[in-house]
């Protein structure tokens, strides 16, 4: 089986330990989740040096979960790295006193900023490319940004800045589910076109299938390569990937699926799966 | 008089330690000229970060450049930083612990006439809110010099604040008592004890002298560690002195006066009396006018301790 198919199987697999999580856990946003997981596979499992090995290595690359409510994806990503036990953040996700709370924390492992507050991402990704060329290291900051995130200030702040100071040692990634709690992101705040939009900014912009990894793989070699100006990936994804009980359902932002529902889910997660194979 | 305003200490020890320490980053937001830090952008522009108007991305930058090893100091009006930039500064300073100082100037009313605006009259309360973040009114140029070479030493998130305007010296370039997080002893005294930060240290202390004059015995303090307060320099103090008046450059909640009454009435009770601005649009004016007429200024202070005692 090729390195792609291998992550696209494994993206699936880390989908059911976020249904784990978010059912023990009784929240949890998880249309989010399903949609942001293949960019995290394929930036941690293919694109970026980081890994608890290296995680204290001043060249390592930086990661900013900037949505940082998709936060089980992130930890069945970070868990599967090795930063800490998979079943230590599904028994405890979001129990009392748990250091595995709704939101990205560093005081765990392998994370480097506190998020959920939204629009903080980019520019403090600004900053740790800033450092990284004063230094003249060769390490790669990346960021995951939502689509309704978009409409905070601070993100056109940062984006501004990344394209003054041509930071091409910044990737930027819109995980563009077009969803947003209230409903449609057009529909509450319009974000089209992204590739206008950062294109203006004095952005590299590649538009990809967000939920297939060969595509993203592919624009993050691309990013590696451009020099002169900051990539932002524009991941067109469907919210709920994954299950079609799920898939494109505003409702799903955060929901606990019934036990039936999670029942489906897991089938229709393994379904998936399975034909990979 | 001095004519060296103390943003202008920040930037001498900044550009002596930035000669040798190539970490130090100093970050503006079209402020660079406001904050004295021309000079500093001029002689290290690899360690000069230009924002733009553009506070919340300042303090965000600066949060990640810290956490890759910069040590960022980040100057921006108080007003605007204090409360713009209020949630980068909850979120990616002090909740994230990066190694950020904000550089708050013209804090307080220094730009008077200008209105509500740009007065920074509730950035003690907001920052001091915030856990793991601290708060520094360093009261002249030479303990702001102290406090910026203290700053370097750790790593630890920071906000502090420092007026527009020069301010008569206290201390002097041979004698500067300062030791980190605790108050200065700038006078003992066995009827009232003034505690003061920032601006509000020389009148204060001008004040004592009115009164010793007399024979009114007054203590100060010169609280520029706001938070974390020097609690045992207020308890030590207060015991010996019949009240406490407080004075401050800030709205009349949530700033020195709220911390030193919280210290008083636990550990060592007595009347404490909070000399503050109004809470209230301020009068318009320079520093000198404004604080004339609210009464901060050492005949004022002296008077309020006569009516107390």
């Amino acid at each position: 089986m090729d390195e792609i198919r291998e992550l696209k199987v494994l993206s699936y697999e880390l989908r059911k330990k976020v249904v784990e999580m978010i059912v023990a856990g009784k929240g949890g946003h998880i249309g989010g989740d399903m949609s942001v997981m293949d960019i995290l596979v394929a930036l941690y499992f293919k694109e970026m040096n980081i890994g608890p090995e290296n995680q204290d290595d001043g060249n390592r690359d930086r990661f900013v979960m900037s949505k940082g409510h998709s936060v089980e994806a992130y930890y069945a990503v970070l868990a599967r790295k090795g930063f800490f036990p998979m079943d230590e953040v599904i028994s405890q996700f979001s129990k009392f006193g748990t250091p595995y709370i709704g939101h990205p924390n560093n005081k765990l492992p392998g994370i480097e900023m506190n998020s959920g507050s939204l629009g903080h991402g980019l520019p403090v990704c600004v900053g740790m490319a800033l450092a990284g060329k004063m230094d003249g290291k060769d390490y790669r900051v990346y960021t995951v940004m939502g689509d309704g995130e978009l409409a905070e200030g601070s993100v056109w702040e940062g984006a501004m800045a990344a394209g003054h100071y041509k930071l091409d040692n910044l990737c930027a990634v819109v995980d563009r589910n077009r969803l947003q709690i209230s409903g449609g992101t057009e529909e509450v705040m319009s974000h089209d076109s992204q590739e206008e939009r950062w294109y203006s900014f004095g952005w590299n912009v590649i538009s990809v299938d967000g939920n297939d990894i060969g595509q993203l793989v592919h624009a993050f070699e691309i990013a590696k390569g451009y020099k002169g100006k900051p990539t932002v990936v524009i991941a067109n994804t469907v919210k709920g990937c994954g299950s079609a009980v799920m898939e494109n359902k505003a409702s799903w932002h955060h929901k606990v699926p019934t036990q039936e529902e999670m029942e489906q889910i897991m089938k229709d997660l393994e379904e998936r799966k399975v034909a990979l194979l | 008089m001095n004519k060296i305003p103390n943003r202008q200490a920040i930037c001498q020890v900044l550009m002596e330690r930035a000669a040798t320490d190539k970490d130090i980053v100093v970050l503006c937001s079209d402020s660079r000229g406001s904050a004295s830090l021309t000079p500093f952008a001029n002689t290290f522009p690899e360690q000069f970060v230009e924002v733009g108007i553009a506070e919340q991305n300042l303090v965000s930058i600066a949060a990640g450049l810290a956490k890759c090893g910069k040590k960022p100091f980040a100057a921006s009006p108080a007003c605007f930083l204090s409360t713009r930039s209020y949630e980068q500064a909850k979120v990616d300073c002090a909740y994230s612990n990066t190694n950020v100082t904000l550089v708050g100037i013209s804090g307080g009313i220094s730009y008077g006439s200008l209105g509500m605006s740009h007065h920074s009259a509730q950035d003690i309360a907001a920052m001091s809110a915030i856990p793991n973040m601290r708060v520094y009114l360093p009261s002249d140029r030479f303990q702001t010099a102290k406090l910026i070479e203290a700053l370097l030493e750790d790593e630890k998130p920071a906000y502090l604040r420092v007026g527009r305007n020069a301010v008569e010296d206290i201390y002097s370039e041979e004698n500067t008592p300062f030791v980190m997080d605790k108050a200065t002893v700038l006078a003992e005294g066995t009827d009232v004890l003034i505690v003061a930060c920032g601006e509000m240290v020389k009148p204060a202390y001008d004040a004592v002298g009115l009164l010793k004059d007399e024979g009114i015995s007054a203590g100060l303090l010169d609280m520029y560690c706001v938070k974390p307060l020097d609690k045992e320099g207020v308890i030590q103090a207060a015991g010996k002195a019949k009240m406490v008046l407080t004075v401050e450059e800030h709205a009349p909640f949530g700033g020195l006066g709220s911390m030193v009454s919280q210290v008083v009435g636990s550990e060592c009770p007595r009347k404490v009396i909070n000399m503050a601005l109004p809470d209230a649009p301020v009068i318009s004016g320079t520093s000198r006018e404004v604080f004339d007429y609210y009464g901060l200024n050492a005949a004022g202070i002296a008077e309020r301790v006569r009516k107390e005692l």
